[in-house]
């Protein structure tokens, strides 16, 4: 096959994928719709996750501090401001992508794997702040008024559309929301690292004296990096907690719920590759509903094979499947000009 | 004069984030590795001291003799076999090992120990308390604090006026020239991470002994041991030990205004130590 040959399977591929996870509100059942929500919020976690640390550099053990605030600026905009939730996902974007800024101000002093604190102690921080909100509850959290979620825009169509009731139209708009999310979130990353700044950004991991010499500018650009996936994950955390319905500190900014099962799940996936947040979500998901009845057995397993992958496998599940197969989906490699 | 109580306090209970932080501090400054399941390791070192206790019937402070050697084999394994083969310029890999290490250890204790709280019990000692000029002081915060500081001593006396020191002053500087002198470096490396553990294993005899503790708080004293060490500045022991009573006295000045506001006074100590001081109070010269 061409590459220009390869690259239209794929996307016939990827459209067939595309429809038929679209059409899950309408055919499959209303437990599978809620399954797949997770699932695709979690690739979006993940998805942004990966452009940090697999291809900035910038291990962030912190992330859950925007998916929480995305979450509370939701809240803030539904319960203090009266606006429709779906407002309140934008509301939860931007306020994350606010609060990055500071972040990344004082975690861009801290070299390397001590970046990995900052931003820890600086979610820690926010979290803390955050138990200090009376207006929404405090340390106890507060909950979605009775039917919002029902009066959400567009939600009307959607019942009509789908023949349910409120509720499970309320499910497919997020779950729609969701898939939405992940694939622009993963063309948007695509088209980023195909792009001359993404080139980069690559350039700087591999090698940072030789790209700075070129003119790249390292700071500049995992700073943009930063806080552009600071805004994705924010409008997750707000999408993901119209669909939980109600906020705590210690939920919406759970270290292991948004960033340690985050971390695995690129980890055994694939770091560094586009393709591997996609692969780990699929394995996190299967592990997840084989081992679901033995709680803490399952972070075990899922440590473990984290700590395999790292010692044997860097590039995880896909990058061992693209070596053996030379299969290379959304390759970011760039052909070799041809000679005159 | 209550203030003057308060700063005391927190200056005890910055003995104990040192010595939460004394055996990251040394791992960092030999080996550049930041080992994020240190705070778990502290906590699976308590419950080896439960165990050690309640089967032998013994005092903890014995107990954690016994714990020892337990814990530096321990710790000798993991970086023979673990850590040295992810150690290197990239820093993503000994991050994700270790932070899996941290989920797996938790999770384990969780399912042999369940989630339950322990204590340590040492006996009329931990409600003893010292009048000391103005201000009373608990004898076990106080005897945190001296050890903590004979362990920082402990620590600089092998650095600096042993041959093994040597050799783990001469790897850190430069690992392939060490090696060319005869020294192994994966070896040092991990008779530094055994001594690290043996540490450990003093910190989480105090934790036990003053306060309840179950699996899952590893990773909220990690934060605090962290904060000390950049605090100190990395690589500097005597700085991990002023950065501990930095985040101590914050911690006791925060929760004398309001109670909710310990933990977070402390993160924010930290956070303008570093707008001040990148790099730390004490940071070495070469890194």
């Amino acid at each position: 096959m061409t590459p220009s040959m390869k690259s239209s399977a794929t996307k016939i591929v990827a459209l067939i994928a595309l429809i038929g996870l679209a059409l899950v509100p309408v055919i499959g059942s209303r437990a599978m719709v809620q399954d797949l929500f997770m699932v695709l919020t979690m690739l979006v976690l993940a998805l942004n996750w990966n452009m940090l640390a697999g291809f900035a550099g910038l291990v962030s053990v912190g992330q859950q501090a925007f998916v929480g605030i995305g979450a509370y600026g939701m809240f803030a905009a539904v319960i203090l401001w009266g606006l429709d939730p779906l407002i309140g996902i934008v509301v939860g974007g931007i306020v994350a992508m606010a609060l990055s800024i500071p972040v990344a101000f004082f975690a861009f002093r801290l070299n390397g794997a001590y970046f990995a604190i900052g931003t820890w102690v600086a979610s820690e921080t926010v979290r803390l702040l955050v138990a200090q909100w009376k207006a929404l509850g405090g340390g106890t959290g507060t909950s979605l008024p009775k039917g919002t979620t029902k009066d959400m825009f567009g939600v009307d169509v959607i019942k009509d559309l789908i023949d349910g009731s409120s509720s499970a139209a309320a499910d497919a708009l997020t779950y729609w929301l969701a898939l939405a999310l992940a694939a622009a979130t993963l063309l948007a990353g695509y088209m980023f690292l195909r792009s001359r700044m993404g080139l980069g950004l690559q350039a700087i991991r591999d090698n940072a004296e030789a790209a700075k010499s070129v003119g790249v500018d390292p700071t500049r650009l995992k700073a943009l990096v930063f806080v552009l996936c600071a805004f994705g994950t924010g409008i997750c955390g707000a999408l993901l907690f119209i669909q939980i319905t109600r906020v705590t500190p210690d939920a919406a900014f759970s270290v292991v719920d948004w960033t340690a099962f985050v971390i695995f799940i690129t980890v055994i996936g694939g770091i560094g590759t586009l393709p591997g947040p996609i692969v780990g979500v699929i394995v996190f998901y299967a592990l997840q509903r084989t081992l679901a009845d033995y709680g803490t057995v399952y972070l075990i397993v899922l440590g473990l094979i984290g700590i395999s992958v790292m010692l044997f496998a860097r590039k995880g599940l896909w990058g061992m499947f693209s070596a053996r197969t030379g299969i290379d989906l959304l390759s970011l490699r760039h052909p070799a000009p041809r000679r005159p | 004069m209550i203030w003057l109580d308060t700063i005391v306090q927190g200056i005890l209970l910055g003995g104990l984030y040192a010595l939460f932080a004394a055996g990251l501090s040394l791992v960092f400054g030999i080996m550049r590795l930041v080992n994020l399941a240190h705070g778990d390791l502290i906590v699976l070192a308590a419950f080896l001291i439960l165990t050690i206790v309640s089967a032998l019937g013994l005092n903890p402070f014995l107990g954690a003799l016994l714990a020892m050697p337990v814990m530096f084999g321990a710790g000798w394994l993991l970086q023979t076999y673990v850590l040295n083969r992810v150690l290197g310029d990239d820093i993503l890999p000994p991050l994700l090992v270790t932070f899996g290490l941290s989920v797996v250890i938790q999770n384990g204790l969780l399912e042999g120990f369940s989630a339950d709280s322990q204590k340590l019990s040492a006996g009329p000692i931990e409600a003893a308390s010292l009048p000391l000029g103005p201000v009373t002081v608990g004898v076990m915060p106080l005897l945190t604090l001296i050890s903590a500081i004979l362990v920082i001593f402990a620590l600089n006396q092998l650095f600096y006026r042993t041959r093994l020191g040597r050799a783990f002053r001469a790897t850190s500087d430069d690992a392939v020239t060490a090696g060319l002198m005869g020294i192994r470096p994966r070896n040092v490396f991990a008779i530094a991470t055994g001594v690290a553990m043996v540490v450990a294993t003093i910190a989480a005899l105090y934790l036990g002994m003053r306060a309840n503790f179950d699996p899952t708080i590893g990773p909220a004293r990690l934060i605090y041991a962290f904060e000390a060490v950049i605090i100190g500045g990395l690589g500097s022991l005597w700085g991990t030990l002023a950065g501990g009573i930095v985040i101590g006295v914050a911690q006791a000045l925060g929760a004398a205004v309001n109670p909710e506001w310990q933990i977070l006074s402390g993160h924010i100590a930290f956070i303008l130590v570093l707008l001040v001081r990148p790099r730390g109070l004490f940071p070495r010269a070469n890194d």
